[in-house]
C-alpha cells in the first residue's frame, strides 16, 4: 500500500486551534481567579489565529485539495463556513462574558468547551467521509450538550441539556445508521465514491439510507420534524450559551448538508428535493405560527429560527435547478446567524444583573431605558423580518430568486405568506419596544459597557449595511458553492 | 422629523426608481419609518393602527414580489423598461396583473382593501396624516401606470370593468361612510378613499374607452384627469388634515370628534376661511383644483359608458354632503363650549403654510393647463405602451380616418 505524509498544512486552523485548546488547558492551571481574563484572552486570541490561517487559506487553495488519505477537504465551502465559524464564535464568546460572569458560571472550562465545539465544527466542514464528519459533529455535540448544563443552578437549563442530550444521541444513532447502510451498499464512507457507486440507484436501500442521514442533519438543524429540542434548549440554557448554539452549529450544519446532499446524493436528487420541501413548508409554517403564541422572547426566537432554518432549506433544495439555490441558502444562513446573534446579544446584555429579562414583557418601553440598544434590536428584527432595506430582505430576495428560476413560484408564494406571519410577531417586540412605556419598577436606564457597545453596533449596523451593500458577502458565498 | 424625511426620501426614491429591486426597497423600506411614527407619537388606539397598517401594505407587496421575480426571470434584468417588451400570454398576465393589483390597491386604497386606512389616518398624528394622504396614497396610482399597465395590458383590457365596478363602489359606498362619520379625520379619509377611487377610475376607463369610442383625444383626458386628481388631493386632504391637526393642537383634550367643536369660525376667522376653500376643492367646487380632475373624468366616463358617468357624477352630490355638513357642524353654530372661544387663529408660520397651499389650489383650479402640457407626452408615451397592439390599431385607425 502505497504511503503518503497527510498534507498537515491545509489543517493548519484545525490543528492551531488544538493545540491553543490543550495550551490553555495546562496554563490555565497555574492561573489565580484574579488572572483568569488571561483565559479568555487566549481563547479569543485562538479563535483570531485561527480566523487569520483559514483567511490565508483563501488564496492559498483554489483548488479543492483532498488530504488525510481522503477524510478532509479544503475547498471555498470549507473555508468561506470556517471564516465565519470562527467568526461568530469571537463575537459570541465577547458576549457570553459579562453575562456568564454575573451568573458565577465563569470558568476556564465553559470557553474551553467552547473552543472544543468549534473545533468539531472545523473538522465537520472539512470533512469528506462521511466518518470524519459524524467525528466532527459529536465533538462539537458533546460540548454543546456540556455548556448548556453548565449553569448548575437552573433546573431549566438540567432539562434543556437533558433533553439535548438525549434527543442529539438519539439524532446521532439515526445518522450512524444511515451512514451505515451508505457504507453496506456501497463500500466507501468517501463522499464522491459513494456518489459514484450509488450512479442512478433509486432503490429502497438507498433511499432509507438517505432518509436516515437527512433526518440526522435535519435534527441538528432544527427543522420540523425534528424540532422539538429547539425551543426547551433555547430557553432553558443560559443566554449565552443559546447564542453560541444559534450560531455557529448552524452555519456547520449547512455545510455538511449542501456537501453531502450536493456530492455524494447527487443521483437521489428527485427523491430528497421533494422531502425538502415538505421539510421547509412545516417548519415556514410551524415556526412562524408558534412563535405568535410565544411569551418568552428566548422562545420566540427559537420558533423563529425553525422558521428560517426552512427558508434555508428552500435555497438548497431550488439548488440542483437553479444556479444560485446553493449560493442564496449560504447568504441566507450566514445573515441570519449574524442577525441572531445580535437578537440573543441584546438578550444577554439586557439580562446581565443576574436575572434572566426574556419575557417579552421585559421589552416593554426599551426604548426609553436605552434608545441605541432598542434601535440595534429594531434593525435585527426587521432584518429577521425580511424587510428592506435589511439585510433580511436581500437573503429572502436571493431565495426567491433561486426558487422562481427553479420553476417554483408556488413555493415562492407560499414562503412569502409565512414571511408575513413572521412580521406580525417581529413588529410585536418592535411595538413594545417604541409604543410603550416601561414598567414602573424596571425603568431604569440601561447602562452598556465600550466594549459591549461597540460589539453590539457592529452586529446591528452591519444588518443595515449588508442590506445596503450586499454584493461583496453574496459574490463570497457564490464563490464558495458555485 | 428624521422619520419624516426618510419618508420622503423614500418616496422620492420610489418615483425615481427603473430598476424593480430598488422600486421595491423603497416601497417596503418606508413601511419602517412610517411604522414607527404612527405608533410612536399617534394616539390612543396606535399599536393597533400602525401593525394593521404594516400587515395590510406589506401582504400587498409580497405578491408583487414574486411577480417582479417572475418577470425577472423572464427577462434576466430587472429593469423595469426590459419588462415592457415582452409577450405574455393572457393567462400569466392575468396572474400577474392580479399580483400587482393586490400590491397596489392596498396602497391606494380601493374598496375591499382600504380598512386600513382610516385607522392610520385616525390615530396618525397631523404630520403623519398628511404625509399618508399626499403622497404615499399616489403611489399606488404610480404602480398602476408604471407596472400593471404597461406589463400587463391585455390582462388590464380585459380586467377594466372589475377595475372600473370596484373604483364606483369606492367613490359612492365610501361617500356614504364618509356622511356618518364623527370623527373628523376618519371623514377625510374615507372621502381621500372615495377621491382616490376617482384616479382608479381614470387609469382603467382608458381601455373602455379605447374599446367602445376607439376616441385618443377621450383617453387621453381620462388619464390626464386621473394625475390631475391626485395632485389636487394631495392639496386639497393634504390640507385638510392639517387643518384638523391645528383644531386638536388648540383643544386640550386633543379631541378629533365633530361634536367637541362648532362656531370655529367666531374665534378663528381666518383658518375658517381658509378651511373652506380647502373643503370647497374636496367637493369639486368650479375653480379649485379639486373640479379639474373630476371634470376631466367624468367628461370621458360620459364617452365610455353613460352609467359609469352617472355613479361617478354621485360623488359631485355625496362629497357635497359630508364635507359641508361637518364644515357646517364644527365650524358654524353656537360656539360649543369655553375653550372653542378661547382658540387663537392660525399662526404666522401656519398661515404661510396655508397660503402655500391655497395657491396651489388655485393654480391647477383656475389655469391647470401648463401642468397639463407637462403630462402630455408622458401620458402619450404610457397610452402606447399601455393599450395591446390590436387595440391600439383601432384606436389610431379611428383617428386617422
Amino acid at each position: 500500500m502505497e504511503f503518503s505524509l497527510p498534507q498537515f498544512s491545509s489543517a493548519l486552523p484545525e490543528i492551531f486551534i488544538l493545540g491553543m485548546a490543550c495550551f490553555i488547558l495546562v496554563v490555565d492551571v497555574y492561573l489565580t481567579p484574579a488572572y483568569r481574563f488571561i483565559t479568555y484572552a487566549l481563547i479569543q486570541g485562538a479563535l483570531g489565529g485561527a480566523f487569520l490561517l483559514t483567511l490565508l487559506q483563501f488564496g492559498e487553495y483554489p483548488e479543492p485539495i483532498i488530504t488525510f488519505s481522503g477524510h478532509y477537504v479544503v475547498d471555498k465551502l470549507a473555508i468561506l463556513s470556517k471564516l465565519c465559524i470562527l467568526l461568530f464564535s469571537f463575537f459570541t464568546f465577547a458576549y457570553a462574558r459579562d453575562y456568564i460572569k454575573s451568573r458565577n458560571i465563569e470558568s476556564s472550562e465553559y470557553y474551553l468547551l467552547g473552543l472544543l465545539a468549534v473545533l468539531g465544527m472545523l473538522v465537520m466542514v472539512s470533512a469528506n467521509t462521511f466518518l470524519t464528519m459524524y467525528l466532527g459533529l459529536e465533538l462539537s455535540s458533546l460540548a454543546l450538550y456540556a455548556m448548556v448544563a453548565m449553569y448548575k443552578e437552573s433546573g431549566d437549563a438540567a432539562e434543556a441539556a437533558m433533553k439535548y442530550f438525549v434527543l442529539g444521541s438519539l439524532a446521532s444513532g439515526i445518522l450512524l445508521y444511515g451512514i451505515s447502510l451508505f457504507y453496506g451498499l456501497t463500500g466507501s464512507i468517501e463522499l464522491h465514491a459513494v456518489a459514484s457507486a450509488l450512479g442512478d440507484r433509486q432503490d429502497v436501500a438507498a433511499l432509507a439510507a438517505m432518509v436516515f442521514v437527512i433526518a440526522g442533519l435535519i435534527f441538528k438543524f432544527g427543522a420540523v420534524p425534528f424540532h422539538m429540542w429547539v425551543p426547551d434548549v433555547y430557553q432553558g440554557a443560559p443566554t449565552s450559551t443559546t447564542m453560541f448554539i444559534a450560531t455557529a452549529p448552524k452555519v456547520a450544519a449547512f455545510a455538511i448538508t449542501v456537501r453531502i446532499l450536493q456530492q455524494a446524493l447527487p443521483g437521489l436528487q428527485d427523491s430528497w428535493v421533494p422531502m425538502l420541501i415538505v421539510i421547509s413548508i412545516f417548519s415556514m409554517l410551524f415556526g412562524n405560527l408558534v412563535a405568535i403564541a410565544q411569551t418568552n422572547i428566548k422562545r420566540m426566537l427559537a420558533y423563529s429560527s425553525i422558521a428560517h432554518v426552512g427558508y434555508a432549506l428552500l435555497g438548497i433544495l431550488a439548488g440542483p435547478t437553479s444556479t444560485t439555490g446553493y449560493s442564496a441558502a449560504m447568504f441566507y444562513i450566514v445573515t441570519y446567524v449574524m442577525v441572531a446573534a445580535g437578537a440573543f446579544a441584546i438578550i444577554a446584555i439586557i439580562s446581565r444583573s443576574g436575572v434572566e429579562f426574556d419575557n417579552l414583557e421585559d421589552y416593554r418601553g426599551l426604548n426609553a431605558r436605552n434608545p441605541w440598544l432598542a434601535f440595534m434590536m429594531l434593525l435585527l428584527l426587521f432584518s429577521m423580518a425580511g424587510i428592506p432595506p435589511t439585510v433580511g430582505f436581500f437573503a429572502k430576495l436571493g431565495l426567491l430568486e433561486a426558487l422562481v428560476q427553479a420553476n417554483y413560484v408556488w413555493l415562492a408564494a407560499l414562503s412569502l405568506i409565512f414571511a408575513l406571519v413572521g412580521v406580525y410577531y417581529y413588529l410585536r417586540v418592535v411595538m413594545l419596544m417604541y409604543f410603550e412605556e416601561p414598567h414602573p419598577h424596571a425603568s431604569a436606564p440601561i447602562s452598556l459597557s465600550a466594549r459591549m457597545l461597540a460589539a453590539i453596533s457592529v452586529n446591528g449596523v452591519a444588518a443595515l449595511v449588508l442590506g445596503v451593500l450586499p454584493s461583496f458577502v453574496i459574490d463570497l458565498c457564490r464563490i464558495s458553492v458555485g | 422629523m428624521a422619520a419624516f424625511l426618510i419618508i420622503q426620501g423614500m418616496i422620492v426614491g420610489v418615483f425615481c426608481a427603473m430598476d424593480a429591486i430598488l422600486f421595491y426597497v423603497f416601497w417596503e423600506g418606508m413601511l419602517i419609518p412610517m411604522y414607527l411614527s404612527i405608533g410612536m407619537w399617534g394616539s390612543a388606539n396606535r399599536s393597533y393602527a400602525s401593525i394593521k397598517f404594516f400587515l395590510f401594505t406589506f401582504f400587498g407587496s409580497i405578491l408583487m414580489l414574486v411577480a417582479l421575480l417572475y418577470l425577472y426571470n423572464k427577462t434576466g434584468s430587472f429593469m423595469i423598461q426590459n419588462f415592457y417588451g415582452l409577450s405574455l400570454d393572457l393567462t400569466t398576465q392575468k396572474w400577474l396583473f392580479a399580483a400587482f393589483l393586490f400590491a397596489f390597491a392596498v396602497k391606494v386604497p380601493m374598496w375591499p382593501v382600504h380598512t386600513w386606512l382610516p385607522d392610520a389616518h385616525t390615530e396618525a398624528p397631523a404630520g403623519g396624516s398628511v404625509v399618508l394622504a399626499a403622497l404615499m396614497l399616489k403611489l399606488g396610482i404610480y404602480g398602476f401606470f408604471r407596472f400593471s399597465m404597461p406589463i400587463t395590458p391585455l390582462a388590464c383590457e380585459k380586467m377594466a370593468w372589475v377595475m372600473i365596478v370596484l373604483s364606483l363602489i369606492a367613490i359612492v359606498y365610501i361617500g356614504l361612510i364618509a356622511i356618518v362619520q364623527t370623527d373628523m379625520k376618519k371623514l377625510i379619509a374615507y372621502s381621500s378613499i372615495a377621491h382616490m377611487g376617482f384616479a382608479t377610475l381614470g387609469c382603467f376607463m382608458v381601455y373602455n374607452i379605447a374599446v367602445d369610442s376607439h376616441s385618443l383625444e377621450t383617453a387621453y383626458m381620462s388619464l390626464e384627469g386621473a394625475v390631475i386628481q391626485m395632485v389636487a388631493h394631495a392639496f386639497g386632504s393634504g390640507a385638510m388634515f392639517l387643518g384638523v391637526g391645528m383644531l386638536a393642537d388648540r383643544s386640550l383634550t386633543h379631541s378629533r370628534q365633530i361634536r367637541d367643536y362648532g362656531g370655529v369660525a367666531n374665534s378663528m376667522p381666518i383658518f375658517a376661511a381658509f378651511f373652506m376653500l380647502f373643503a370647497m376643492s374636496n367637493v369639486g367646487l368650479p375653480g379649485t383644483a379639486g373640479f379639474v380632475g373630476e371634470f376631466m373624468i367624468i367628461m370621458s366616463a360620459v364617452q365610455s359608458h353613460f352609467m359609469v358617468a352617472v355613479f361617478a357624477s354621485l360623488t359631485l352630490i355625496l362629497s357635497a354632503c359630508y364635507t359641508l355638513w361637518m364644515y357646517k357642524r364644527v365650524f358654524f353654530g353656537v360656539v360649543a363650549n369655553d375653550q372653542v372661544a378661547s382658540f387663537k387663529d392660525v399662526s404666522r408660520l401656519e398661515l404661510f403654510n396655508y397660503i402655500l397651499l391655497a395657491a396651489g389650489v388655485f393654480y391647477i383650479g383656475l389655469y391647470p393647463e401648463p401642468l397639463i402640457n407637462i403630462l402630455r407626452p408622458t401620458i402619450g408615451h404610457l397610452l402606447l405602451q399601455s393599450l395591446s397592439p390590436d387595440l391600439a390599431l383601432s384606436v389610431t385607425d379611428k383617428l386617422y380616418l
